[in-house]
């Protein structure tokens, strides 16, 4: 049994959910991770103060497409307010698997660029 | 098969590098990332400790025995790396690496030179050391930044920098050596005699050069070719600027301050004599003394003989990668037109995950845009693996690599 690789990352991988493009959407915003080149990108779309809809796209290696794929189902129906608040921990314990400090930012590009639509904040995600 | 003294596979010399000596969870170190730093041999460890301890002082300004023994281990040096690479010394200027050997180029050079409505000429397989500075000296002076096309074998067409250079506004060509993507050994005497006859300045990036094979910058003719001490067996913070001695004397100083200087006065200053006009500050004395070192190693192996290795290892790689399904190469096909490394995909893969799945068989290679992201755009993709070697790999290391990649694909299911 892989620690890193686990099943439900490889499906999630090769079979990201709540991923393509969302029209019309109220927030988008589009991030690279300098390490690697990858491109992650997300429509948001907003109903109440709550996401009610959100797609990825763009490209990336299994950790980052797996926790994006993972991440969108918690987000979708998440408060903003909420959203805004979410660390770097919470994407971690998320994803369930032990992330070394190089594919940290892997890990963490997702909610970086869902933040940055949301807030306008382009940090990285401590 | 060709009989084995012309294709010399291993120079068995791993026993000269102490790091390969580690183990990694009782694992031996397969180590495929010389293209981005190399291993360093116990001499050249010796040599910067022997510095530190017995022979270190500021250098250029003491009277004292301590400071002359200083000086001349900079300047002994200094003579090796330029015989090494068959320069002369006062025009070989030490710098802290590549990135900064170009940016003294765009800054002392290209302000001066380069106006409106000119172009410099790069290629679209440039590092980004070769890249960003030259965009930055456009934008400042209103020049255009044109790019030499790579076509689909990862080669240069001299016909196009032809047509390039008719156009007539070119002041400066800057190419890299070899690729250190695609692997590409470009044609650089060719190139620098068609950019000198249309009264242009060049410039090569040898950083993949230089360590792997045997380079004469006098006989290549560029006016400016950099590489880096840290590729080539020693250590980091050390790197090389040779140019043309007129070119450089007409030049005005890149950073300024101490020991580049002649004189100071209140107001002005005058400059030192070559190479010190280009070295302010306190220069990396024992970071030098060790590539002094490291280039005498690759000499005493033979610049020949370690190309030849090369070539023959980067060949039984070539060959074996074909074993791993959905396994695609960047660059030439052939081996002797290439350096001594390979940048591939493997299909249902990302190529940082590669490098992970690698990693684990304990074997050390590098992924994603390796500073050309240029170049990963021309080629359709986002990153590559990438495998590259040094005088100290032998077929082992190639065939833990494919173990690994074979291993690497049955954990993702393919």
């Amino acid at each position: 049994m892989d620690d890193l690789y686990r099943d439900y990352i490889l499906e999630h991988y090769k079979r990201p959910h709540n991923f393509g493009e969302l029209d019309p959407h109220d927030f988008a915003a589009l991030e690279h991770n300098p390490l690697c080149g990858d491109e992650l990108g997300v429509h948001i779309r907003v109903a109440g103060g709550r996401i009610e809809d959100l797609k990825f796209h763009g490209h990336g290696c299994a950790i980052s497409q797996a926790s994006a794929s993972i991440a969108s189902e918690e987000l979708i129906g998440m408060e903003l307010d909420e959203v805004s608040e979410l660390d770097a921990d919470w994407m971690i314990e998320l994803l369930g698997i032990p992330v070394s400090a190089t594919r940290r930012k892997c890990a963490l590009l997702n909610l970086k660029v869902v933040r940055g639509a949301i807030t306008g904040d382009h940090a990285w995600p401590a | 098969m060709p009989p084995v003294a012309s294709s010399p596979i291993s120079l068995d010399v791993k026993a000269d590098f102490p790091i390969f000596a580690r183990r990694f969870d009782e694992r031996l170190l397969v180590y495929l990332d010389s293209g981005s730093t190399s291993q360093k041999p116990q001499v050249v460890i010796d040599a910067v400790a022997e510095h530190l301890q017995s022979h270190n002082a500021n250098v250029h300004r003491g009277v004292y025995a301590l400071a002359q023994e200083a000086d001349a281990a900079y300047d002994q040096a200094r003579a090796r790396v330029a015989a090494f690479t068959g320069a002369q010394p006062e025009t070989t200027i030490f710098t802290k690496n590549v990135t900064e050997a170009i940016n003294l180029v765009a800054y002392a050079w290209g302000r001066a030179n380069v106006g409106p409505g000119e172009a410099v000429l790069i290629t679209q397989a440039e590092h980004h050391a070769n890249i960003v500075p030259w965009q930055v000296l456009c934008r400042e002076r209103g020049a255009t930044l044109r790019y030499l096309e790579v076509d689909e074998r990862g080669e240069l067409s001299l016909d196009q920098l032809d047509a390039e250079l008719a156009r007539g506004d070119v002041r400066l060509v800057a190419f890299t050596h070899v690729s250190n993507v695609l692997g590409t050994i470009n044609p650089v005497a060719e190139m620098t005699a068609r950019v000198r006859s249309a009264g242009a300045v060049s410039l090569i990036d040898g950083a993949q050069a230089v360590p792997h094979m045997s380079v004469d910058v006098e006989a290549i003719g560029a006016d400016f070719y950099a590489w880096t001490g840290h590729k080539a067996l020693g250590p980091t913070g050390i790197g090389v600027l040779h140019g043309g001695r007129e070119i450089l004397e007409r030049m005005e100083p890149f950073l300024t301050g101490g020991d580049m200087i002649a004189s100071v006065d209140f107001q002005s200053a005058t400059w030192n004599e070559l190479p010190s006009k280009f070295e302010a500050g306190t220069p990396m004395v024992a970071e030098a003394v060790g590539l002094g070192v490291a280039v005498d190693y690759l000499s005493d192996l033979g610049m020949d003989r370690v190309r030849a290795h090369e070539q023959a290892l980067t060949a039984y790689m070539l060959d074996r990668l074909t074993e791993v399904p959905g396994l695609r190469v960047a660059g030439p096909p052939e081996a002797e037109r290439r350096g001594g490394l390979a940048s591939f995909t493997v299909e249902g893969i990302h190529p940082h995950d590669v490098a992970e799945l690698a990693g684990r068989g304990g074997v050390c290679i590098r992924a994603g845009h390796h500073c050309a992201q240029p170049l990963m755009r021309c080629l359709g993709v986002s990153a590559t693996a990438r495998a590259s070697v040094g005088v100290y790999n032998e077929p082992s290391d190639i065939d833990a690599l494919i173990d690994a990649l074979l291993a690497g694909r049955k954990v993702f299911g393919l």
